[in-house]
């Protein structure tokens, strides 16, 4: 059991790597959840040419690996604007569950009966005082699941900036495991510290989901 | 107060409105009778542009409905409209679905405009409901809501697409006193229904509308003892003897 001293050995670096990937995910959905929004309503837009747009968006994000993605904002739109690895990370992952949060929201939104946007509309409201005041908050009690559900995906996601070279805890991982030569031990705690990140989460989730079906 | 010209409606190639022409005075109460699929919801809806018309024209209260220069959200602050289906909002409380439109629209203060709503709650029975939402209310409780939160915005209109419909027997009373009360404050009102008892108590006219025309209008009376319209002797023996 000697070998399993890599792990104590190597606790700090590997919580910094924790803590990094928290932060990029966590940065990635404050950036994914304002542009998946204005996304998700162009979508619906009745403006044939903004929902177009937006179509296209979600589906050419959808139809490219995540990983080229990442490489092309890093070496591509990164060099140009000079983007760090870090912020390179939060761009790519925050475009990418952009296109899934759109869907989510515009999923949401279709999900409120017809009939309340005609009565909001029949008493005179404008189609924005209508989303705002009657639409939106019924669309919101509906997205939070998928929302949260979005984000553990988005924590996973996050282990592929190791390649973009953030130091994130998949990157030290495997730089432990280059130095220690104990790929066993290490891969296997570090899949346990990804497991108890996103199980807390979805214990998480069902907590508020429950509180929110007791309050409909 | 209503007038109906000329107009003409399709969805596709289905013509469900074939110019149609129809004037409802200030303070009359007209019901729009007939089979399914008559377009008497298409017609009732259009007066408020819910639905696009393709040719003729709506006034409302002098002000034409359908044109693009007209401020839609104006008149139809000046509509009341009650679904069969209520569609109260499930997330605010009475006061609140009623309240909404004229703090929005209105920009009347807060304070004021739930005030309102109280009191409106209040006329219908509803005087203990205030804090309630849609889902802990019956059928017809919701829909004198939907009742009370149409008559917030002071309408000079009110337009009822089959209220009862959606109701339980024993609901559709409580319903129908409501709009007897507003027919007795002069409200000008032009009502779907299936009622036909109720259609000839209230109204001033009856309008029988059948596949996408209105067949015959006649006083209640007339109507229902003496239809003109093989179309209409045809609906009533149906309807009557079942
Ligand atoms: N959105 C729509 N798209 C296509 N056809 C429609 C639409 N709405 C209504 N129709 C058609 O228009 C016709 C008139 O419908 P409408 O709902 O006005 O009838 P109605 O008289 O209100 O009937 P009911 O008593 O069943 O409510 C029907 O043939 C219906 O199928
Ligand atoms: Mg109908």
């Amino acid at each position: 059991m000697g070998s399993w001293r890599v792990i104590p050995e190597h606790m700090p670096i590997l919580l910094d790597g924790l803590w990094m990937t928290l932060q990029i995910s966590a940065c990635a959905l404050l950036v994914s959840i304002p542009v998946g929004i204005i996304l998700g309503l162009c979508r619906i837009s009745r403006n044939r040419f903004v929902s177009f747009i937006a179509v296209c968006y979600v589906e050419f994000v959808r139809g490219v690996p995540l990983l080229v993605l990442l490489f092309w904002i890093y070496f591509v739109l990164g060099k140009i604007l000079k983007m760090g690895p870090f912020l390179s990370g939060v761009v790519g992952l925050g475009l990418f569950s952009a296109a899934f949060i759109a869907e989510i929201v515009r999923a949401g939104i279709q999900a409120v009966p017809r009939g309340q946007m005609e009565a909001a509309r029949s008493s005179g409201m404008t189609y924005f005082q209508a989303m705002r005041f009657i639409i939106l908050p019924q669309a919101f009690r509906k997205v939070v699941p998928p929302m949260a559900s979005q984000f553990i995906t988005l924590i996973k996601d996050s282990s592929l900036v190791s390649v973009i070279s953030v130091v994130d805890l998949t990157l030290i991982a495997k730089n432990v495991v280059a130095t220690s030569f104990r790929a066993m031990e290490v891969w296997t705690f570090v899949a346990i510290m990804y497991f108890c990140v996103t199980f807390f989460l979805s214990q998480l989730i069902n907590v508020i989901e429950r509180r929110y079906r007791v309050s409909e | 107060m209503i007038q109906i010209k000329q107009v003409s409606k399709s969805f596709g190639h289905v013509n469900v409105l074939k110019d149609i022409h129809l004037e409802v005075p200030e303070s009359h109460i007209y019901a729009l009778i007939g089979p399914s699929g008559a377009g008497k919801s298409t017609l009732i809806r259009s007066i408020n542009a819910l639905e696009s018309i393709q040719a003729g024209e709506i006034l409302v209260d002098g002000i034409s409905v359908h044109d693009s220069k007209t401020d839609i959200n104006k008149v139809r602050s000046n509509i009341g409209f009650v679904f069969q289906s209520f569609n109260l909002y499930p997330h605010l409380t009475a006061v609140e679905n009623v309240a909404i439109a004229p703090i929005q629209v209105k920009k009347v203060a807060k304070e004021e405009a739930e005030e309102k709503a109280k009191k409106l709650l209040t006329s219908l029975g509803l005087g203990d409901k205030f804090a309630s939402y849609p889902g802990q209310l019956s059928g017809g409780q919701q829909q004198r809501v939907a009742i009370a939160r149409a008559l917030a915005m002071d309408p000079k209109v009110m337009l009822f697409d089959e209220p009862t419909s959606a109701l339980d027997p024993e609901m559709i009373k409580e319903v129908l006193d409501a709009i007897r009360h507003l027919a007795s404050t002069g409200m000008t009102m032009v009502v779907v229904t299936h009622e036909m008892g109720f259609a000839r108590e209230i109204c001033n006219q009856i309008v029988f509308m059948a596949d996408g025309r209105i067949v015959e209008v006649a006083p209640p009376e007339q109507f229902f003892t003496n239809p003109q319209t093989d179309r209409a002797k045809d609906f009533l023996s149906k309807v009557l003897n079942h």
